[in-house]
């Protein structure tokens, strides 16, 4: 086959192209954080999970250790049943405890694990009982106006019958 | 003519039928005609250079300037929630998945398409393609399948070249004129693009896009009538048709990749 001129600048062209998936692939995305390492499942229950979603983080002091593999409800005991995938590497002692954060105030919510003491550790497909649940800002709010109205309704009954009185 | 007569709307129904019918066997035909044309990738190649390097100008300077205006008007809504640093997301996003393959088929449809047209409506109009039948050349083979593949090559690549320049346009403004911080530019932009999900999506939607446009062009060519304003008309409908499936075929794509 003969060459031509052509040749040159489609393969420049082509060249361009690949280049251009490449930079976008891992400069503006994430390939190069994800990593392929080998996980092991840990299931955890949640009272309430808020605004958990699947693939979130796993992290430990702030390190992701793993990720959110899915998420489903025991009809049994009337929770959130969370898989989590931890990676091999990372080891947590049996008694380690699950809390769902935060980052920032508005940002999207993860996992906490905090390590226990226990001398033996996690295994495939064991189950995390300590948890703690999302904070749900609905809830947080009638606490603190039930709290408030407990602070404020007891000197307020004995001050002002009237307004104890709708108690 | 009327809207009452049934023989006049069955009419009118049976020939948009066939229409519909003869466009999808050349699409399939063109299709199944992939191996033959590779067979002979010097036909392939001189068209990704037509379609491809040609249009490489046009997409890199509309890529430069729709990245520096995401950035300049990204900033200004998202400096008023104090998360000026998320424009490098911002940009990066609407790039990958939207503008991207979107903008470069439309400016596809109107560099290459358009070309792609005419060149074959006025090979039809000087009857060459007659002439390529009586010698038992299929035309279909010689001339419309390469550009099929070139064109389907050539757009996917277009559209990574638009999105990465569009992304560095985006860091122009950004960084160097507006003066926000690179590190949390590029690392607030990491920490949201998902390589399969948005900028797999991108690609797949580009391809797509690839796909329509060129196929529109070259139905409109071959379908023709073979004078000065019949290709003249067929020009005007492949940018019309393809910028209208292009924007359609984006929505039930978005809505397929993204929403569930």
């Amino acid at each position: 086959m003969q060459k031509s001129r052509h040749d040159v600048w489609v393969g420049l062209f082509v060249l361009i192209g690949a280049a251009a998936v490449l930079f976008l692939a891992l400069k503006a995305g994430n390939l190069l954080s994800l990593n392929f390492d080998e996980t092991y499942p840990v299931i955890t229950k949640f009272d309430n999970i808020g605004g958990l979603k699947p693939r979130a983080a796993v992290k430990s002091a702030g390190v992701v250790v793993g990720r959110v593999e899915s998420i489903g409800f025991d009809d049994k005991s009337y929770q959130a049943r969370v898989t989590l995938q931890l990676e091999k590497k990372f080891a947590f002692p049996k008694d380690s405890s699950a809390k769902i954060l935060t980052s920032g105030l508005l940002g999207e919510q993860y996992i906490g694990l905090e390590a226990g003491a226990d001398e033996k550790n996690l295994a495939a497909g064991d189950v995390i009982s300590q948890t703690q649940s999302a904070v749900v800002l609905e809830n947080l709010i009638s606490q603190f106006l039930y709290s408030k109205a407990a602070d404020s309704g007891s000197p307020a009954a004995a001050a002002a019958p009237a307004s104890g009185a709708k108690k | 003519m009327s809207w009452y007569n049934p023989a006049d709307v069955g009419f009118s129904v049976r020939s948009k039928l066939a229409d519909i019918g003869d466009a999808a066997r050349l699409f399939f035909r063109l299709f199944r005609l992939g191996s033959a044309s590779f067979g002979r990738p010097r036909l392939v190649s001189d068209q990704v250079f037509f379609l491809g390097n040609h249009s490489l100008s046009i997409i890199t300077v509309s890529g430069l300037f729709v990245g520096f205006v995401l950035a300049l008007q990204g900033y200004y809504t998202l400096q008023r929630y104090g998360s000026a640093e998320a424009v490098g997301l911002l940009v990066a996003l609407s790039l990958v998945r939207e503008l991207g393959p979107v903008v470069t088929a439309l400016l596809f449809a109107g560099r290459a398409g358009t070309s792609l047209t005419a060149e074959i409506g006025l090979m039809k109009a000087g009857e060459q393609l007659s002439a390529m039948e009586m010698m038992a050349v299929d035309p279909v083979r010689r001339v419309l399948a390469p550009r099929f593949w070139g064109g389907v090559i050539a757009m996917p690549l277009l559209a990574a070249v638009f999105s990465a320049v569009g992304i560095v346009g985006g860091w122009l403004v950004a960084v160097p004129l507006i003066g926000i911080d690179a590190g949390s530019f590029w690392s607030q932009m990491q920490g949201g693009v998902d390589v399969w999900a948005d900028v797999g999506n991108g690609v797949i939607k580009s391809l797509v896009f690839g796909f329509t446009v060129t196929f529109i062009a070259l139905l409109q060519g071959y379908n023709c009538k073979p004078t000065p304003e019949g290709v003249s008309a067929a020009t005007t409908r492949t940018v019309v048709m393809a910028s209208l499936a292009t924007l359609g075929l984006d929505f039930v794509l978005t809505a397929m990749m993204f929403s569930i």
